[in-house]
């Protein structure tokens, strides 16, 4: 009763200053009436403002894919440009005297192909080593019945906070014969705590049903894990393999620590920072670069070598990385909220 | 009640240990595999900061080194450039950790509110792309994007901002801010994806009942939106605050030079210079004992503020 009382004062108020809108059909039901304008206004505005966010979000959205797209597609122009036109600056996004002597350069160089090879080499076992590794490892945690569950899960997770720190892991590896070997790679890193975490999470949700049932028909553990669980796993086995595919391809730092000695174990990433060093020197004067070549004909300069490189390492994760979204997100979504 | 409990606990017990243990055996090797593979890799650098404590020789080994106290660790703290180490790791680390956080939550909100599906799906997919690029191939692009000739130069020459090129890496005051826009540019889309999943996971009915309310995308943000993220934005948080000091090698190291070396050493550069380039393993080993105990240190107390103001917490 108070309400529509306090309605209709509104009304009266309104109405004073009214326009010629409001007026034509209020004998009806005045109240109701107005309200029904004022939620339509009220709608009005928000959609106003609504459309200016919305404006706002696109272009900041547009904003921001060109600054993270342009400083790659620069690179990609500039290794696929004659390296002294390229000196002169002024490249964007399309080469302007196109050229493919600065990859012809990098694969000529023999550091970056045996690196490239360690590289894939690297890649390829020690993500195989380390899905095996983590899959075991993360299964006999998951199993509910397990004797020694929890001490073994504790374990791993205090490895995820405390590190002995570089040197004495040096020492470490240089008392087992790892350093200046292949190995390095692949044996030391095998087993990470987070990737284990994010595997049993997602073991841990498959039903317990189908172990006992396996069990009935008298299957042992490993049987249940090759036969029944693995099966299962294969999205959140491909989102691990992918971390750890990404984590071989891009490391750097361990060929430069201990195999600096042993130029046949380099890897691709190693040769590229060999390279961006060689660009950082340089990049002091202008002319640099074209110097640095001392007037070879074979117009490529460190930084279209470079550039090219560049392009080289990173092509296989840009072209394989957007069709694999869905385990990744899946992976990090599991792994970074509940370990 | 008590003693219920205990009779049908029993019999799983006697189960267990049968049947279920001999079949647990096969477990038991793997686990025994695992845990020696663990002590070697994870435990025995630990036995490691022995080094630090003594004036360790390579000739001399762990066993016959001659311990010298805490030595290397006065040392550490008697020496300026540690110091100033400590100073730009911290700095760098806290720098960085604000701004992938707040860059992060913010992509994810904006990036949350875009109605075109496939104009969201081809953003986020561009978004990930430099989380898989190494810091090698980051930091030769940063160093184009600012070098003489390239486009942060042109852009502020042809608005006038300036009349000739900078050259942002020979000036101190730019280091820090480059390092922070390198983490900012690797890794916002990637971080955006933990809490685009926790957006997912608020309740829907929320929205629609404040849309009746009246409330705007603003209203929606602010009161429900931020609030349901809350727990996450704490928890991963807490985990990074640990991390502070670890967030502080590839970026500096690669991108730092004799010019700016004032603000771009760290910690873990100062370690591999007097450790592996100087060969002065006890030094190394302190420098580095004393981070992981500070790392430590600060996730623990990251982890109490967070419980008692009654936000997520880890432990």
């Amino acid at each position: 009763m108070n309400d529509k009382n306090e309605m209709e004062l509104n009304y009266a108020n309104a109405d004073g200053e009214s326009d010629g809108g409001i007026q034509i059909e209020p004998k009806v039901n005045p109240p109701e009436n107005k309200r029904k304008i004022e939620i339509k206004r009220s709608h009005r505005k928000r959609r106003a403002s609504d459309k200016v966010f919305t404006v706002c979000n696109t272009v900041f959205m547009i904003l921001f894919s060109v600054v993270t797209l342009y400083p790659v597609l620069n690179t990609l122009a500039i290794s696929l440009n004659d390296g002294l036109d390229a000196v002169r600056g002024g490249i964007h996004l399309i080469p302007r005297v196109f050229s493919l002597k600065s990859y012809q350069t990098v694969l000529g160089i023999q550091g970056f192909v045996r690196g490239a090879f360690i590289t894939v080499s690297r890649t390829v076992l020690g993500t195989l080593f380390a899905l095996v590794a983590n899959a075991l490892l993360a299964y006999i945690i998951s199993r509910k019945r397990f004797l020694f569950r929890s001490e073994l899960s504790l374990f791993w997770v205090i490895t995820m906070y405390v590190s002995g720190g570089l040197i004495p892991t040096m020492v470490l590896y240089k008392a087992l014969h790892l350093t200046n070997s292949f190995w390095v790679y692949v044996i030391p890193g095998m087993v990470s705590a987070f990737n284990v975490m994010v595997l049993r999470t997602y073991m841990e949700g498959l039903p317990d049903e189908l172990e006992e049932s396996a069990q009935l028909d008298g299957a042992g553990y490993m049987t249940i894990f090759v036969r029944v669980i693995s099966p299962l796993c294969k999205p959140v086995y491909a989102t691990v393999a992918l971390f750890v595919a990404v984590y071989q391809w891009n490391s750097w730092f361990d060929a430069m620590i201990y195999n600096r000695m042993k130029p046949e174990y380099t890897t691709l990433q190693y040769e590229l920072m060999k390279l961006l060093n060689s660009v950082m020197q340089q990049s002091g004067s202008a002319t640099g670069g074209a110097a640095a070549n001392g007037g070879n004909v074979s117009a490529v300069t460190p930084v279209s070598v470079r550039s090219a490189a560049t392009i080289i390492t990173m092509l296989p994760i840009v072209c394989l990385y957007p069709f694999l979204q869905r385990y990744f997100v899946t992976g990090l979504t599991i792994g970074g909220v509940k370990g | 009640m008590k003693a219920d409990l205990k009779i049908k606990k029993k019999p799983m017990k006697e189960k267990l240990n049968k049947n279920e243990l001999h079949r647990q055996s096969v477990l038991l090797v793997f686990t025994i595999i695992f845990v020696i593979y663990g002590f070697i890799f994870y435990y025995l650098p630990l036995a490691g900061w022995i080094m630090g404590f003594q004036n360790y020789k390579i000739r001399d080994g762990l066993f016959h080194s001659q311990f010298v106290g805490f030595d290397k660790f006065i040392f550490l703290f008697q020496d300026k450039s540690f110091l100033r180490v400590i100073r730009n790791t911290l700095a760098m680390g806290i720098i960085n950790l604000v701004a992938t956080f707040v860059t992060a939550i913010a992509f994810a909100i904006l990036l949350n509110e875009v109605r075109n599906k496939t104009g969201k799906k081809m953003v986020q997919t561009i978004s990930y792309l430099p989380h898989f690029l190494s810091w090698i191939i980051v930091t030769g692009i940063i160093h184009d994007a600012l070098s003489n000739t390239g486009i942060i130069n042109e852009i502020l020459m042809n608005l006038h901002v300036i009349d000739g090129p900078i050259n942002f890496f020979a000036h101190e005051k730019y280091f820090w801010p480059i390092v922070a826009f390198a983490n900012v540019w690797k890794e916002t889309g990637w971080n955006a994806i933990i809490y685009l999943a926790a957006i997912t996971s608020i309740d829907p009915s929320l929205y629609e009942a404040a849309e009746m309310d009246g409330a705007g995308r603003w209203a929606k943000i602010k009161h429900i939106t931020l609030p349901g993220i809350r727990p996450t934005i704490m928890i991963l948080l807490v985990m990074n605050v640990g991390n502070v000091l670890n967030a502080g090698f590839e970026v500096q190291y690669l991108l730092g030079n004799g010019l700016v070396r004032k603000v771009s050493e760290t910690i873990d550069i100062y370690v591999l210079n007097w450790g592996v380039s100087q060969s002065d393993y006890s030094l190394g080993t302190a420098a580095g004992i004393f981070k992981s105990v500070v790392a430590i240190i600060l996730i623990i107390i990251a982890n109490s503020v967070a419980k008692k103001s009654g936000e997520e917490h880890l432990f």
